[in-house]
């Protein structure tokens, strides 16, 4: 087969490659950052300078080899730690596609920031290590991707040269993290047994577990599929921007800019402006100053309608027969992201796509806890990291999909109107997938069980 | 199913089989729908483009001339088409500019009726606000009549062409990055950015850095800038100059303050990766006189860009962070 030639071609990225956004999760000792350290290097994406200051700066610490985790920590604070605080950018190519590496910080304590990474991940890594196996850590990553619906899950048993390689350990925690991660409603899972000290399934295929006949983490990378069947999909798009020239070459031109936030349009299709209603025709799509027949997600394109029907920024133009119902109340579930709480009655704005309106707070029914996804009833306020169920009221209604449905027009943001923090991210609907028995018979002891 | 069979679903299941040998990749990994790397990240800083000029009064967009800065305008040029880009343009002039910079920048401001407000290092100098460093470079200076400049003119969002892929400062940095009013950033309270909901609240005298080409990399900017068939100052291309040799770099002799004694001229074939300050600016060698060209040799380098020419931030570990905090790009 065509294995990754990541490692010696020059022209790695010069072709007209995909691009896929992914994030990975591990605890501090699980090799994490050695292996975005590897991912780096064996794609030449670390050069020659940045590794001469990563020596450099080892050496001024005396630490007798380079410590890779020096390439991604990048504040002061963090070298001064040696931890990773926030949610750092990494950037590679290989020929087949370009990636976009959200690399976030193990700790419990910023939650936060995991969430962050995974909100625009296609693909999670997580990581663990094969000694220990799945541990309570693993399981909160787990759930947050469930949470956050990232559509491809890999979990890279690492350390697998302190266990002789050998296949039984890996299976085992395969197994239980496959049943664990199902439960919760991940739609795919494909673990692979690496080393990534040793490179073993990293890029190259290890020599060392012939047992394994899937792909390196590199090969998985490279061919998941980045996009989906957008048939499927209701197509959504969020107006951002009316653009009039309003001169003499273009004195009638009125177009809806926005990005396109699921699905397809096209040119003679029916379609509802939401909240108002009002519907019209689509007559023609800009994709950037070229007129086209079709677009889809996640181009950036402008609509001309028949009518000169009353839109602005916040409006969504939807299908005519796909349109999704708006409301004033809002269930959700929401990770905590400030310092400051949340709290029961709290009046916050509501970002959702391009409309911020006015809510407030009306329940806290339950606040998840990640550790062992028990819950407890009526929290009352959610503190930083906190990830909990909310019912809110806005005073304007909204059209929300589910989150399920669309990570873009099913998420919102509570930002706190005196001083604009980011309070809260929001998922509207069922917070995990109803696949296994266990979300349809969750408990109603606080200690026990979770029926999100 | 098998523990190596971990698929719960899709077609990656046949990869797990036991003893079995391994499975080829799927041959179509490409859905018609999937947009290729570039129209990806166009198609994401248009989003952005639109995104501020729906919620912002009064923003700007540093221009410098270069590359980066470019093609941030012809992005917005895109977002906003037919109709005119609804932003100005503020240049921070350091006095130490290449002269075929200058022109471009100009002609450009010129051909598409925009409107460019200048912010000069020199005109603080003089005035006796700064004061010139001995080692004669003007990066550093840039910060006070950038940030003065953003008070005078109240504007509350200001573009910046800055890429995560530069500096590992920058790969921490949001795409809308909140300033207080002495302009300054604060990298432990960022605003987490979640999905593509952009955060742009502030108060009265804070403003918003944004950073359209935060997921580019050099490379992408370079392919971009073929595909699209952008105009670039010659000082990209190969071409015969006048350089001396100063801590490893190959700069340009001016009134900013080189060569000194002891740093002889020559003649050589360079071409630069950066456009900035004369005076910290290495050109190098290179014979790429072509978009082609330049693509390949950028694709096999093994030094970053602000490692092969950029003085300024080698000065310590920190150096990009602390500028940053004091409210530089």
């Amino acid at each position: 087969m065509t294995n990754s030639t990541a490692t010696t071609d020059p022209f790695a990225g010069l072709a007209a490659t995909t691009l896929l956004r992914f994030a990975t999760a591990g605890s501090v000792d699980d090799g994490k950052s050695t292996l975005v350290g590897r991912l780096l290097h064996d794609s030449k994406s670390v050069l020659t300078d940045q590794l001469e200051a990563v020596a450099h700066a080892s050496l001024s610490r005396g630490q007798e080899t380079p410590d890779l985790a020096l390439l991604t920590d990048g504040l002061r604070a963090e070298r001064e730690q040696g931890i990773t605080i926030d949610v750092a950018y990494r950037y590679f190519a290989t020929p087949r596609r370009r990636f976009i590496l959200a690399d976030t910080p193990g700790h419990v304590q910023y939650t936060r920031n995991m969430v962050t990474g995974a909100s625009t991940a296609e693909l999670t890594v997580i990581l663990v290590d094969a000694r220990n196996g799945v541990v309570e850590q693993t399981r909160r990553h787990a759930a947050i991707a469930a949470l956050l619906r990232v559509p491809h899950v890999v979990l890279a048993v690492n350390k697998m040269d302190l266990v002789d390689f050998a296949e039984p350990v890996f299976a085992d925690i395969a197994e239980e993290f496959t049943a664990y991660a199902t439960e919760l409603g991940v739609p795919e899972v494909t673990a692979i047994p690496i080393s990534a000290l040793t490179g073993d399934n990293v890029v190259d295929p290890s020599a060392r577990m012939d047992w394994y006949g899937g792909p390196t983490v590199l090969e998985h990378l490279e061919t998941v599929p980045v996009s989906h069947d957008l048939a499927e999909c209701h197509a959504r798009l969020p107006v951002q921007y009316v653009i009039r020239p309003q001169t003499a070459e273009h004195p009638d031109y009125r177009g809806y800019a926005g990005q396109i936030a699921a699905g397809t349009f096209r040119v003679g299709e029916e379609v509802m402006v939401l909240p108002s209603g009002r519907t019209s025709t689509v007559t023609g799509i800009d994709l950037l100053g070229v007129p086209v027949d079709v677009a889809w997600t996640p181009q950036s394109v402008t609509l001309l309608l028949a009518d000169d029907i009353d839109i602005s920024r916040g409006d969504l133009v939807v299908p005519a027969r796909d349109a999704p119902s708006t409301t004033r109340d809002i269930e959700a579930t929401v990770c905590h992201v400030a310092d400051i709480p949340l709290t029961v009655g709290q009046r916050v704005l509501l970002k959702h796509t391009t409309r911020t309106v006015k809510a407030i707070v009306q329940e806290i029914p339950s606040r998840l806890t990640l550790d062992d996804l028990s819950q407890a009833r009526n929290p009352e306020r959610l503190v930083a990291n906190d990830i909990g169920r909310v019912r809110v009221r806005t005073a304007e209604p909204l059209a929300l999909d589910a989150y399920a449905e669309s990570r873009r027009t099913g998420s919102f943001l509570l930002i706190d109107p005196a001083d604009g923090t980011t309070l809260a991210a929001g998922m509207a609907g069922e917070s995990f997938a109803a696949t296994g028995a266990a979300t349809a018979t969750g408990t109603t002891d606080d200690e026990e069980g979770w029926d999100f | 199913m098998t523990p190596t069979a971990t698929t719960a679903r899709g077609e990656h299941g046949s990869h797990g089989e036991h003893g079995g040998h391994r499975a080829p990749a799927p041959a179509q990994t490409r859905s018609p729908y999937a947009l290729s790397h570039l129209d990806a990240l166009e198609s994401e800083a248009v989003h952005i483009f639109r995104e501020v000029a729906g919620e912002f009064e009064r923003p700007v967009v540093l221009f410098s001339g270069g590359k980066d800065s470019i093609v941030m305008l012809h992005l917005a040029l895109k977002a906003f088409a037919p109709a005119a880009v609804p932003f100005t343009l503020l240049h921070v002039d350091t006095g130490h500019n290449f002269p075929e910079v200058l022109d471009y920048r100009d002609r450009t401001v010129a051909r598409h009726g925009l409107r460019l407000h200048i912010a000069s290092v020199q005109d603080y100098i003089d005035r006796g606000v700064l004061r010139e460093r001995p080692d004669g470079t003007r990066n550093p200076l840039q910060t006070v009549p950038l940030t003065e400049a953003i008070q005078q003119h109240r504007f509350d969002a200001v573009f910046g062409g800055g890429r995560r892929d530069e500096e590992k400062a920058r790969a921490k940095e949001r795409v809308f990055s909140l300033r207080d009013e002495f302009s300054q950033w604060d990298p432990r309270r960022q605003r987490p950015e979640l999905w593509q909901l952009y955060n742009g609240r502030h108060a009265p005298g804070e403003h918003v850095r944004v950073f359209p080409l935060s997921n580019w990399t050099e490379l992408d900017v370079w392919q971009y800038i073929a595909r699209e068939s952008i105009e670039l100052p010659r000082i990209y291309f190969a071409h015969e100059r006048e350089v001396f040799q100063r801590s490893g770099m190959w700069l340009t002799p001016g009134e900013w303050g080189g060569p000194k004694d002891g740093e002889p001229l020559e003649r050589r074939l360079v071409r630069y990766r950066t456009v900035g300050d004369m005076s910290c600016t290495g050109a190098v060698d290179s014979d790429a006189v072509t978009l082609d060209a330049v693509i390949t040799e950028i694709a096999a380098s093994r030094l970053t860009e602000r490692g092969a020419t950029r003085a300024d931030d080698k000065m310590s570990e920190a150096a990009m962070e602390d500028r940053k905090r004091e409210g530089y790009f």
